[in-house]
């Protein structure tokens, strides 16, 4: 349950849910990657609907991932306003042209160029948000580990990201409990410190909690070194799903958008897509 | 023994990534600065990268950024990520020699520490970030030259400070147990 | 002939850090199919033996080995973890460290997994164990959602995965509450008939142990074999009592009265003990000799807990309409299943968490707007684990963090500390770093720990869980001192002996409730309510209805008091 939490995972009946870890992992890196390199706005805007189909046929509902939605929008405005603040010319310097829309002082006047490429930025980001989310939503996280297994990561990093799941919670709860008692004792993170102390505060809340980790350790890697684990080269996996043949269009699918976004966007030689020119 | 070494290896990332998860997500210090917090995860990933080496380094940098990045609900930002990966690395490449293991965190290890820390913080967050940044997402350098030197100093504070405190205390509770009297 | 599964010659072991060797000369023959309980106290080399026998020792706890150790006809000292592992099956101590996997069926499935076993295998044997143990309903289910019992199934289906030869229980009884370690105890039993496999059992709570039969106990001391023997001729001797092993509290009374326990009685189990008119009439005496009880004195009251209810959620109530009071000087138990809302109970009192409904009071105050840290002055908080208190390496750094940042200046600090360690008797070693320390001493700084800050009252989380019968005492009575000067001790505990022995009332949870506030004996010999709060009947509540003894909680009290008379004459 709570390892579900870590990662908000929804499970349902659909298409989506149905698919094999494997592929929703293969097809979410794929298609990142597709939304990475491109800055043409065409692509962008071909791959955003993409994104919003898979996430309609997922099932899952916008109001379940509405904490997820609301944090992004926030970080995408703040980045925004930063990357205005800090350079309000980057869309003059890349489209190579500049209409004046709002004349501010100094070197702050908006310029079309420059809210296009803005656009662009928060388009860029809104392309990989639907898949991501979906991948998270998705995905059980008993699968993610023999996925990595079958894309090509070493069955024992595979296991190690499977450890970290199991994990969380525990040293969450370990967490929570240290700093309530230590709070008793006077030591807190708060305001009301200086913040050297508060630094030296951090040390006796976490210093508990990694030697108790740390004990964890030896005790995990003797109860699995007594079952056997690293005995053979490989090894197979209890949850994972077999190859069906949506899973084979899925990924057929994502290495399309891949070839096409690469295709597209450095036919003319240059990553943006320049409707100034 | 080499067989339960690597399995060690495989928990400690595995634990190491949970933890950084954990402080990284749910441990903030206020910095003083509005809406600005110190996360105290490098100073874990120090500590566990001089403990266990460059690949368990990097790998607790990796994953335990990726699942941070996964459980705000977006994709990960792939430029930071990597520059964790890379800040477990190279503490782990040049911390490797300190002698935590036997007990001995001394001036001169404390030190070396605190090198090696600020130097793979630096690179990280001065160079592998900001490029990448500009390389992917073509952002503002001025802009993301001011998060990475931002991210540097806190990292490398936090790293510093905490993380050398926990690898003198961690190199005590492992210091001989010998000719102790009581008084 | 037979040859037995499990065979040390001439066998010892020495740590690579330690000066002198943990395990001497052992000789010792275990047969297939029998169960063997191997009890000790810690550091006697028991966990050490077991540990030799899975191959943990020498490849992950290195050192060096003399004589041979044969287990299924594999020379185990050379043979390595993953070899023996085909052949012994280890359920470790800890049932959320050896709970690898993110749910039920994927742990049962880690040996498979590794042995590269195809899926529709493995999901055929995973449901065939799970169903073996009892938790096939729950293959899909997450650690978090199961309780210690469960895990601890889990633990044990996953290693009957392989066909393995001999089942090691490492202290299978250390995380359990009472009622779920007798089920524990009874699914080793129902286990090893069905199976017939060699059951190894270590562990120093041997009463619990002895619900269900075993063949032969071995005990063991400093790192040698001091018996091995039938139980029943085990338990007719004093080598239990000699070497620091609590023996069965029905033994223990049967002796106070002045009988003598021989074989033929079948001490091993409370109700196949055949107990003659000499032991009856015995057991009478010794209840007539009784001295007449003490009333004690009415203390004013120094928390007031009333109508106290709490929920994370507003659907699910932890807590619902907790009332009580505790007074000045006494030492109470609260028990209770895991869930029951006992360790909430303490986090609201400590201010950790707000109470939705109720108030409390503190010596007449209402604590409504007190802080953590206003608390921390009067209610002192003691953890589990001392590991995860412990924030610093030296003692006296240690104790003084809680009162540093008061106002109190460097001389008052220091002799305010120097106090606390002396009332704790950890003055002589104020300089050591706490890594040297025992966990009974650790557990003690952590107590110093709080008390520094000058509470009337402490409360302790299972004060004493996963201590052997010595340490359990030692701490227990260094409480019982604190007591004794004035500090209320408030314990939140699964351990009966300590409810029986050190706490004259107990506070009783069930779901959320509290169901009973009587004393400690009442509640032991009350059938009903040691089955709604997962405890079990104490074994003298058993021999107080077959001598006739009417209350049986008399025979409980007689008893706790004799006990008491011969600890204080250094018995």
């Amino acid at each position: 349950m709570a390892a579900k939490t870590v990662l908000n995972y929804l499970p349902r009946k659909s298409v989506v849910h149905a698919l094999t870890g494997t592929t929703k992992l293969a097809f979410f890196l794929l298609f990142t990657f597709a939304g990475m390199l491109t800055y043409d706005t065409r692509v962008l805007l071909g791959l955003l609907v993409v994104s919003l189909l898979a996430f309609r046929v997922s099932r899952i509902k916008v109001s379940e991932v509405r904490f997820m939605l609301v944090f992004m929008l926030i970080f995408l405005l703040l980045n925004n306003f930063f990357v205005f603040v800090f350079n309000p010319n980057q869309g003059t310097e890349i489209y190579g042209t500049r209409h004046v829309l709002l004349p501010l002082p100094g070197r702050f006047a908006v310029t079309a160029e420059e809210l296009f490429y803005l656009f662009n930025i928060t388009l860029k980001y809104f392309v990989a948000l639907p898949v991501a989310m979906l991948f998270i939503s998705a995905t059980d996280p008993s699968e993610f580990a023999a996925s990595l297994n079958s894309i090509g990561v070493s069955y024992r990093v595979g296991y190690s990201v499977a450890i970290a799941l199991r994990y969380i919670p525990d040293i969450q709860r370990d967490y929570h409990n240290i700093s309530q008692a230590q709070q008793a004792r006077g030591v807190e993170l708060g305001r009301k410190e200086p913040l050297m102390k508060r630094l030296r505060n951090a040390v006796n809340i976490l210093l508990p909690l990694i030697l108790s980790s740390l004990a964890r350790i030896d005790v995990i890697s003797n109860a699995m070194e007594l079952r056997g684990f690293g005995k053979k080269k490989k090894r197979t996996w209890y949850t994972k799903k077999p190859f069906g043949r949506n899973d084979y269009l899925a990924l057929l699918l994502g290495v399309l958008l891949l070839a096409a976004s690469i295709a597209i966007t450095f036919a003319d030689g240059n990553r943006f897509y320049n409707p100034f020119m | 023994m080499k067989k339960n070494n690597s399995i060690k290896t495989v928990v400690a990332v595995g634990i190491g990534a949970a933890l950084f998860f954990v402080l990284g997500r749910f441990v903030q210090i206020p910095s003083g600065v509005p809406n600005t917090n110190i996360t105290t995860q490098y100073a874990i990933l120090g500590m566990l990268a001089t403990m266990y080496g460059p690949v368990a380094g990097a790998l607790i940098g990796f994953i335990g950024h990726t699942l941070i990045d996964l459980s705000w609900g977006g994709a990960p930002w792939w430029s930071w990520v990597i520059a964790s990966t890379v800040v477990g690395a190279v503490v782990g490449f040049m911390g490797k020699k300190l002698p935590i293991h036997e007990g001995v965190f001394g001036k001169k290890e404390i030190v070396t520490f605190a090198i090696i820390n600020v130097i793979a913080n630096a690179a990280a967050w001065l160079v592998v970030a900001p490029v990448l940044d500009i390389a992917i997402y073509a952002e503002p350098a001025a802009k993301v030259f001011a998060q990475g030197a931002m991210a540097a100093f806190v990292n490398s504070v936090t790293a510093v400070v905490i993380g050398a405190l926990l690898c003198i205390a961690y190199s005590k509770t492992i210091a001989g147990k010998g000719s102790l009297d009581a008084e | 002939m037979i040859e037995p599964v499990i065979s040390f010659r001439h066998f010892s072991f020495q740590y690579r850090a330690q000066k002198r060797p943990t395990l001497h000369e052992i000789n010792l023959d275990i047969m297939p199919g029998e169960r063997v309980l191997i009890a000790g106290p810690s550091g006697s080399g028991k966990s050490t033996l077991g540990s030799c026998i899975n191959g943990l020792i020498p490849f992950s706890f290195p050192g060096e080995i003399q004589g041979s150790l044969t287990v299924d006809g594999v020379d185990a000292p050379t043979a390595g973890i993953f070899a023996l592992s085909a052949h012994v099956g280890t359920v470790l101590q800890d049932p959320d460290g050896q709970f690898i996997g993110l749910t039920v069926g994927e742990d049962i499935a880690f040996a498979l997994e590794n042995e590269c076993v195809a899926q529709d295998e493995m999901k055929e044997t995973v449901g065939r164990v799970a169903s073996l143990v009892g938790i096939g309903s729950h293959l899909e289910l997450a650690p978090h959602e199961l309780s210690g019992g469960q895990k601890q199934r889990v633990s044990l289906a996953g290693v009957m995965v392989d066909q393995v030869k001999v089942l090691l229980f490492d202290e299978p009884l250390a995380n359990l509450d009472p009622a779920t370690g007798k089920q524990a105890i009874e699914l080793i039993d129902e286990i090893q008939r069905r199976t017939d496999t060699t059951v190894v059992i270590i562990e120093h709570r041997l009463e619990d142990v002895l619900w269900r039969s075993v063949d032969r106990i071995v005990l063991m001391n400093e790192g040698r074999i001091v018996a091995d023997m039938r139980p029943d001729e085990l338990l007719s001797t004093d080598l239990l009592r000699r070497h620091g092993i609590r023996e069965p509290l029905y033994l223990s009374a049967l002796r106070y009265a002045g009988a003598d326990i021989r074989p033929q009685m079948r001490p091993a189990q409370a109700d196949t003990l055949v107990i003659g008119e000499d032991e009856k009439q015995m057991i009478g005496a010794w209840m007539r000799a009784a001295g007449p009880g003490r009333e004690a004195e009415e203390r004013p009251v120094l928390l007031e807990v009333s109508h106290i209810g709490f929920g994370y959620t507003p659907e699910r109530k932890i807590l619902n309409d907790v009332s009580f009071a505790i007074r000045e000087g006494e030492m109470v138990s609260i028990v209770g299943q895991n869930g029951a809302g006992k360790s909430t109970l303490s986090k609201l009192i400590c201010g950790f968490e707000t109470p939705d409904e109720g108030s409390m009071r503190f010596a007449g105050e209402d604590m409504a707007d007190w802080s953590i840290r206003e608390r921390a002055a009067h209610i002192g908080y003691v953890m589990q684990n001392p590991n995860q208190m412990i924030s610093k390496t030296m003692i006296f750094d240690e104790v003084t963090l809680g009162i540093r940042g008061r106002g109190y200046s460097e001389a008052e600090i220091r002799e305010r500390v120097e106090e606390t360690l002396k009332i704790c008797g950890l003055y002589p070693f104020r300089n050591w770093p706490i890594s040297a320390l025992s966990f009974g001493q650790k557990k003690r700084v952590t107590i110093a720990s709080v008390l520094v800050m000058g509470p009337k009252m402490i409360i302790l989380d299972e004060p004493t869980a996963g201590q052997d019968y010595r340490h359990y005492t030692e701490i227990m009575e260094f409480l019982r001192g604190l007591n004794e000067q004035g500090v209320t001790v408030v314990m939140i505990t699964h351990d009966m002996h300590l409810m029986l022995e050190y706490t004259p009332r107990a506070l009783v949870f069930s779901g959320g409730a509290m169901i009973a506030d009587k004393s400690a004996a009442e509640v032991l010999c009350d059938p009903e309510l040691v089955c709604r709060a997962a405890l079990k009947e104490t074994s003298l509540f058993h021999l107080a209805s077959r001598c006739g003894i009417e209350p049986p909680e008399a025979l409980v009290q007689r008893f706790i008091d004799t006990d008491r008379e011969v600890r204080a004459h250094g018995g």
